[in-house]
């Protein structure tokens, strides 16, 4: 579904800030892997999330999406293919614009629009349903404008637009980071169920250990920019916090440096 | 003269004489200013382009009804003027990287010399036209009816626009772009789209504005965008007073016209009480810094450092 060949990038070449981001990223997803990302800080996890989004083009190698050579592709060209949730909640709606004028535009991903009504009769009673599912109250605002919404709200609201049209792969760029607990776990859970629902092919990375072990079928650790570690299928349900730090030591004979991960 | 003699000189009936002709300039500088509500309300981009096109929209409509073209083909001409040098803003912005604001006063700064030109190289051209105007000073209750349905159409036009797909997708762009590339919305051609049309409209109310006046200047679009954030903002005060949350988009883009109304009766009772017209820049410029202003200072006297210093003086909050 997803292959990444030989990725590299490197930002501010050739400066004092040089940072080579991502140093060779060979990984392949599977239709219907939900693959969690953890890593060290600056380890490139979300650095490869962008790549894989057209947020800017790769130094080299390839991305291909489902046969499709996107690695060419601007960020908006690429938008069928890809459903993303970000880290800040405010970046993945609309404030100014109604719940179900945001959830319009997603439903439009990827797609030509044109002079026809943005949102129409027919769209508004599924997205009531949709919204439903998030069990949020949302279905009963959808004309408010997103702005009013909390974070966890625009979150769920977001993860619902990513979905929308079911993409290729799902993006989720550590998307409970900014939330509270609770609602980090309730957000959680509706990723849990939309990705099993639609069998979603999904990279989450997220700084939480234990969330990186419980979820999805294969985790990957990240180090220095590249993909150190690959664990899926029965390794993977055995996987303890203990277990991933000491193999983390054994492979880049270093600490794990990422105090979020280590505390959560 | 002494106060007494100067309030004896105020005539009240020529206050009320003067009203209708205040309407109708502030009806087609409505239209302006739906213009320049495209762009910095739903754009989130100043863009000065707009004190440039609407000479050339004034330019245009003067020589081509000159030439006997139709009075309503010359400003659908002008509409089209605008809409190219809109353009050319959007392309200075999207495909070369100069900033929104840079690039629209370097068009604004090379329309006045196509201005000019449009003109044959006279600062001024006066319209005389064998068919009847669209609007004209000479005919203020007619022009004002004829205006009224106009902006009516209009406001129709653009709540239908911003309300389809492509629509939606340019109010997107103004608001989040990086939502709006995630849905696959290419943001340059949004903004180019809307650079365009909010020029075209403002083009459209120069070709009003000259035929309203009988004639086309090349200085008739200056500050024309402080005029018109002016109306945009004394409009949305309004309205927003009056309805509260409720203002939706149409009513809205009619208190925009509303501000321009407002803002030209304020102007005539200006004249009326025989102050300098040349200080009337100034005062706009004052209105619209207060009106920017208020909710920066609105924000500030909820939460700010001195505030919060008062009160950790005054032992408040312990």
């Amino acid at each position: 579904m997803l292959e990444l060949k030989n990725i590299t990038k490197t930002f501010n070449l050739g400066t004092i800030n040089e940072k080579h981001a991502l140093n060779g990223i060979d990984l392949t997803l599977n239709d219907g892997d939900f693959v969690t990302v953890i890593g060290g800080n600056g380890a490139g996890k979300s650095t490869m999330l962008n790549a894989i989004a057209g947020v800017w083009p790769v130094d080299s190698g390839s991305i291909i999406i489902d046969g499709t050579d996107v690695t060419g592709l601007p960020d908006f060209r690429r938008a069928p293919y890809i459903g993303r949730v970000f880290q800040d909640p405010m970046t993945g709606t609309a404030a100014t614009m109604e719940i179900q004028e945001n959830l319009a535009l997603a439903a439009r991903r990827g797609r030509r629009r044109g002079l026809t009504w943005g949102v129409t009769a027919d769209e508004k009673e599924m997205y009531r349903e949709k919204l439903k599912i998030l069990d949020l109250g949302l279905e009963d605002r959808m004309t408010a404008k997103v702005g009013l919404l909390s974070g966890g709200q625009r979150q769920a609201l977001t993860l619902l637009m990513a979905t929308l049209r079911k993409p290729k792969i799902l993006l989720l760029d550590e998307h409970t980071a900014a939330l509270d607990p609770k609602t980090a776990e309730k957000v959680l859970n509706a990723t849990e169920t939309v990705v099993k629902k639609d069998n979603l092919t999904t990279l989450m990375v997220t700084h939480n250990m234990k969330d990186a072990i419980a979820h999805g079928n294969r985790l990957i650790m990240m180090n220095e920019g590249k993909v150190i570690l690959d664990i899926k299928g029965e390794e993977k349900k055995h996987l303890t916090v203990e277990n991933l730090l000491h193999q983390f030591e054994l492979i880049s004979g270093e600490e794990f440096a990422n105090d979020k991960a280590l505390l959560s | 003269m002494s106060a007494a003699a100067y309030f004896q000189s105020l005539n009240g009936l020529d206050l009320l004489g003067r009203l209708p002709a205040a309407i109708a300039q502030g009806l087609f500088w409505g239209v302006m200013a739906l213009g320049v509500y495209i762009t910095f309300r739903l754009l989130d981009v100043a863009d000065l382009s707009v004190d440039g096109t609407f000479a050339t929209g004034s330019a245009v409509t003067a020589m081509l009804i000159l030439k006997g073209v139709n009075p309503w083909v010359a400003i659908l001409v002008a509409f089209l003027a605008g809409l190219a040098a809109g353009a050319v803003t959007g392309l200075l912005h999207t495909k070369l990287g100069i900033p929104a604001i840079l690039a629209g006063i370097l068009t604004q700064y090379a329309l006045y010399s196509i201005n000019l030109a449009i003109m044959g190289f006279k600062a001024n051209t006066a319209v005389n036209a064998k068919s009847t105007l669209v609007i004209s000073g000479l005919s203020i209750p007619r022009s004002i009816v004829v205006l009224l349905i106009f902006v009516a159409a209009l406001i129709a036009v653009l709540y239908w626009f911003f309300g389809t797909e492509v629509g939606s997708a340019l109010r997107a762009t103004g608001c989040n772009q990086q939502m709006a590339k995630a849905q696959g919305i290419n943001i340059n051609s949004m903004k180019l789209l809307g650079l365009a049309l909010s020029n075209a409209i403002v083009a459209l109310a120069g070709g009003l504005s000259a035929q309203y006046s009988g004639f086309a200047d090349v200085n008739s679009g200056r500050g024309s965008i402080v005029i018109g954030l002016a109306a945009v903002i004394i409009g949305e005060t309004i309205g927003e007073a009056i309805f509260k949350k409720h203002l939706n988009f149409a009513g809205r883009l009619i208190f925009v016209v509303v501000g321009g109304i407002i803002y030209y009766i304020v102007y005539t009772i200006v004249l009326w009480l025989k102050l300098d017209s040349n200080m009337m820049k100034m005062f706009t410029a004052i209105i619209v810094a207060i009106f920017l202003a208020v909710p920066y200072l609105r924000g500030q006297s909820r939460s700010s450092f001195r505030r919060a210093g008062k009160n950790s003086a005054s032992g408040e909050g312990k």
